[in-house]
């Protein structure tokens, strides 16, 4: 006796030719790519964790720098992903740019918390405290971060995809363009900065503490790129649900009215 | 003389959609009724808040009075956002053929002038209820007028971002108030000079609030359109 389908999901290929591509969100270059991601992840624990020397000064909680400053490159490299495709979206009505943008946002909103829950965990011992008003690196991610969080909101209002694409993209623009003048008013406001320097090129890391940051660099470029990909076909999805979700409907409404 | 004409055009649209809020505003009263109370109610209430300890309430003088500004901003702002949401005032901006920038331009101005009055009352209010001494009088005046220029171009900039949506009225101060933190910062700074409590160069913050208003009022002006079209 042989099992009967469950009814309860579409298969696959239905759903493909019903949306007139792949249905899902992976390729076998996505596969790949986060199979490589997770290997690295695990080599970069293992390296940050274990084999990387404490820090003369600092101790074990220098270590958080292999999560802290990826996210950190990542979450402003991702929120100027979101900032350039609202120009392109308003500009050129690109779709893909549209949805690059909304991918960027989100992606980038999740490094943006992880940098300053990190920056938070690791100033608590090496300045005595979780939040410094004064710096001026802090002050400006809050402000990007809580901007950002906006950003989503607006994308979650719902409503037609060009006018969510619209607002959202006018939000993207406010914050990028004013991001620079919180920079400039926090730095006046209160420029007594602890914010560490730049310990890349002053060559006062070991061998080992550098190797694993730079791996920690390149899985941290891999694991975006991976959830970039993944967030885009979702939204690429969305848009092809709606569209078709509105012609057939459309089709429905003419077919009875001609009857 | 095409570029004069122009901007006379250009002026005399924005002060005819200026006039039209601020004339709505004025029958309804609603500025009037529920802003002005709804801001001196702030002030009243930061005093039992801050415990009515005078020397804490002189020192936070400026961050609360810029705290109920930017209270004061969000309710205008939903106010003149939701003059256009009834009976599609919005395409009838868009179909009366003016230039987008200009009806931005009056938005911003209406909210503008319902700001200032909301400060020509909240300054003389917290020199009352605050024992605030003023020092300089321009310093405070320019404050004012840049801190609300910023405000309100970008409070009508993100107002009509969010119109035309139901839950308009919870996520404009998503929008705005982080935006506003560099005014918030620069006008404190500059009322904390002009008020005499903190040493500091109150007309570098004023420079830097005229820059807000400049940049938030050219992209207010270049994306205003679309904003009408698209949404």
């Amino acid at each position: 006796m042989t099992s009967p389908e469950p009814e309860s999901a579409p298969s696959e290929p239905l759903i493909a030719s019903y949306l007139g591509g792949p249905a899902r969100t992976g390729s076998r270059f996505t596969f790949w790519l986060g199979l490589v991601t997770l290997i690295g992840l695990a080599g970069v624990a293992v390296l940050g964790l274990l084999a990387a020397p404490a820090d003369d000064v600092q101790g074990d909680s220098v270590r958080i720098i292999f999560v802290h400053v990826p996210s950190a490159l990542g979450a402003y490299t991702a929120l100027g992903v979101t900032a350039l495709g609202s120009v392109m979206w308003l500009w050129r009505r690109s779709v893909w740019w549209d949805i690059t943008a909304h991918a960027g946002a989100e992606v980038g909103v999740l490094l943006c918390g992880l940098m300053l829950v990190t920056g938070m965990l690791w100033g608590r011992p090496t300045w005595g405290t979780y939040w410094e008003w004064g710096d001026v690196r802090l002050v400006t991610a809050l402000i990007l971060f809580l901007v950002m969080v906006g950003y989503l909101s607006v994308r979650a209002l719902g409503g037609d995809a060009d006018s969510v694409a619209t607002r959202a993209a006018v939000v993207g623009l406010v914050g990028g363009v004013n991001i620079p003048i919180v920079n400039r008013s926090v730095n006046w406001w209160a420029n007594r900065t602890l914010h560490q320097q730049s310990s890349l090129t002053d060559g006062k890391l070991e061998d080992l503490t550098l190797f694993t940051l730079f791996l920690a660099f390149v899985v941290a470029a891999m694991a975006i790129l991976w959830m970039m990909m993944h967030r885009f076909r979702i939204g690429w999805l969305e848009r092809q649900l709606r569209a078709r979700d509105l012609d057939d409907a459309l089709a429905a409404r003419r077919a009875e009215a001609g009857r | 003389m095409t570029a004069w004409r122009g901007l006379s055009l250009f002026a005399g649209d924005a002060v005819l959609v200026a006039s039209k809020d601020l004339r709505i505003e004025w029958r309804a009263r609603t500025a009037l009724g529920q802003v002005l109370p709804f801001a001196v109610l702030v002030l009243v209430l930061f005093g039992f808040a801050l415990d009515a300890n005078r020397p804490t309430l002189r020192l936070a003088t400026p961050g609360l009075l810029w705290m109920t500004v930017l209270f004061a901003t969000v309710v205008a702002v939903q106010r003149s956002v939701a003059v256009e949401s009834t009976d599609g005032a919005r395409r009838m901006l868009l179909l009366s053929g003016m230039a987008p920038a200009a009806a931005f331009a009056g938005k911003a101005a209406a909210v503008a002038v319902q700001l200032l009055i909301v400060e020509v009352l909240l300054v003389p209010g917290v020199v009352l209820l605050y024992d605030a001494e003023i020092e300089s009088l321009p310093l405070v005046v320019a404050t004012c007028v840049a801190a609300t220029v910023g405000l309100a171009t970008a409070g009508s900039l993100l107002g009509a971002v969010v119109a035309g949506v139901r839950a308009h009225q919870t996520v404009l101060p998503i929008l705005l108030l982080p935006v506003s933190a560099p005014v918030l910062i620069a006008a404190t700074r500059a009322f904390a000079d002009g008020f005499g409590t903190v040493a500091v160069d109150g007309w570098s913050w004023v420079g830097l609030l005229a820059g807000f208003a400049a940049v938030n009022a050219v992209l207010g002006a270049v994306v205003y359109g679309l904003l009408l079209e698209d949404t």
